[in-house]
């Protein structure tokens, strides 16, 4: 196979390839219009540009050949798409562009979006976000769930894009650069607790696959394998990528909380206090 | 006021969406109305389709069999155990049916190892098992489209000294209806009393 085939999609779809563009182009463009003081640094623009990118390698390349017939390249799908990818994207802090284009928006229009903000806010209460979050992987890796959908090319979309949606809206949530004292985002003693709990969640359900003995995924088996690998090592390798790079990037999350919440302690109340005395 | 009006309705949003959840697992675990062996695939796959070449060379597609029940199998005929067994057990099934029914239903082996298996090598190795099978092969781009259309795959390993090699291939059977849908897939430790049984029903449900 040539260098090409390993870059083309494997299950062309032209949705997909069609929303990364435009996503792309808008940030491009919006970076090169928007006033200096407001664009983010280089390193940022690098995050974004990675997250993005690895979403879509693992979408629209060989890689997704493998990940329809092997588990574990599965997981490592899910693990880039719920988790790495919109961590990037989240940390690289991409709110300005937003800014910048929610401000060309006209006003008649900016009525007509409000339902969807509606909609972002409920989805963005931090036990629905959880629920969500966990519910999602506990409900594609359901056996009989997971076995349809590998099964189904449109259940198969579905699936990847939830997990890409969700992961969005999760670690938009969790890493949200604006500071809970002085904005409506979420308060850091929350995300911590919403992260702590997720990461709980998600490694009792990994370590249920780790060390089940039976096969829970036997779609792989009767289906065929990307090549002949042991179905058992398949399925732990699997249940691994779930158990602890998930476990581990909760309490990554928390510590880089916690260093937030550190560098921020005082600094709201501090100045709320120097408002009120000179208001005296 | 709005993060206020957001908290006090966080508890009713969130019991009405962990209702609608349930109810929608409960609707996806729900059991089949029929009482299939296989596992029903009704909607989950497109109907039956291809483009490939018979045992006698000539090219056929997915109409040339239809108005019957088909089971499509993929395989190759160097196949040590998994093919023969399977096979075997396929035409065991359908000689067990009412005599009636057995010219409704019928099996297609399609070979992904197209280097050795010649459509003359085909047709000596599936009239071995019994008459109402078809073999079909095809070149490599087609049968890659048929395996990627039924979401499987295939992989040859190196081959040995003697030239030989094993291929991986699925292991399922896909039962389509006489209209060419896509019914059951049925894992290879299903028994034969099982698999009879289902096709019984499907033969029956059409006619």
């Amino acid at each position: 196979m040539s260098l090409l085939d390993y870059l083309l999609p494997y299950d062309f779809s032209p949705l997909t390839v069609l929303s990364y563009m435009l996503v792309m182009g808008f940030y491009g463009v919006g970076l090169i219009r928007m006033p200096d003081q407001d664009r983010p640094g280089s390193l940022r623009i690098f995050a974004f540009t990675l997250g993005v990118l690895i979403c879509y390698a693992v979408m629209q390349t060989r890689f997704d050949y493998y990940a329809q017939y092997m588990f574990f390249v599965h997981r490592g799908q899910h693990l880039i798409l719920h988790h790495i990818g919109p961590i990037l994207i989240a940390l690289s802090n991409p709110l300005p562009v937003l800014r910048f284009w929610f401000e060309k928006i006209r006003p008649g229009w900016r009525r007509a979006l409000r339902p969807l903000g509606w909609v972002y806010q409920v989805l963005q209460q931090p036990f629905i976000a959880l629920f969500l979050f966990v519910g999602l992987i506990y409900f594609w890796l359901w056996p009989s769930i997971h076995f349809d959908a590998m099964l189904s090319r449109e259940l198969y979309w579905v699936m990847n894009w939830s997990m890409l949606l969700d992961g969005l809206l999760f670690w938009w949530l969790i890493f949200d650069p604006r500071p809970p004292a002085i904005t409506s985002s979420l308060g850091y003693g929350r995300r911590m607790l919403v992260l702590a709990a997720a990461g709980v969640l998600q490694m009792f359900l990994g370590a249920w696959i780790v060390f089940s003995r039976d096969m829970v995924y036997d779609v792989y088996e009767v289906c065929g394998r990307a090549w002949p690998l042991d179905p058992e090592v398949d399925q732990l390798l699997g249940g691994m990528l779930t158990y602890i790079p998930p476990a581990m990037m909760s309490i990554l999350g928390i510590l880089l909380m916690l260093r937030r919440a550190m560098h921020q302690d005082g600094k709201y109340t501090n100045q709320s206090k120097q408002l009120e005395e000179t208001a005296s | 006021m709005r993060t206020r009006f957001w908290r006090q309705r966080t508890n009713i949003i969130s019991a009405t969406l962990t209702l609608i959840a349930s109810l929608l697992l409960t609707g996806c675990f729900g059991n089949d109305e029929e009482d299939w062996n296989g596992k029903n695939i009704s909607g989950l796959m497109p109907e039956l389709e291809f483009d490939l070449i018979n045992s006698q060379g000539k090219s056929v597609s997915g109409d040339d069999y239809s108005g019957r029940v088909r089971m499509l199998f993929f395989g190759f005929t160097s196949c040590p155990d998994v093919c023969p067994t399977a096979l075997q057990k396929l035409n065991q099934v359908t000689s067990g049916l009412d005599p009636e029914l057995q010219d409704e239903v019928l099996t297609l082996f399609v070979s992904v190892d197209p280097k050795r298996d010649t459509p003359e090598r085909l047709a000596k190795y599936v009239d071995f098992f019994g008459d109402n099978i078809v073999g079909l092969t095809g070149k490599e781009p087609q049968l890659r489209e048929l395996a990627k259309r039924y979401r499987t795959t295939f992989g040859y390993d190196e081959p040995d000294a003697d030239g030989n090699y094993a291929v991986s291939h699925s292991s399922a059977i896909y039962v389509f209806d006489r209209e060419g849908n896509p019914r059951l897939l049925m894992r290879p430790d299903l028994s034969g009393e099982e698999i009879r049984h289902d096709l019984a029903a499907l033969i029956q449900e059409g006619s």
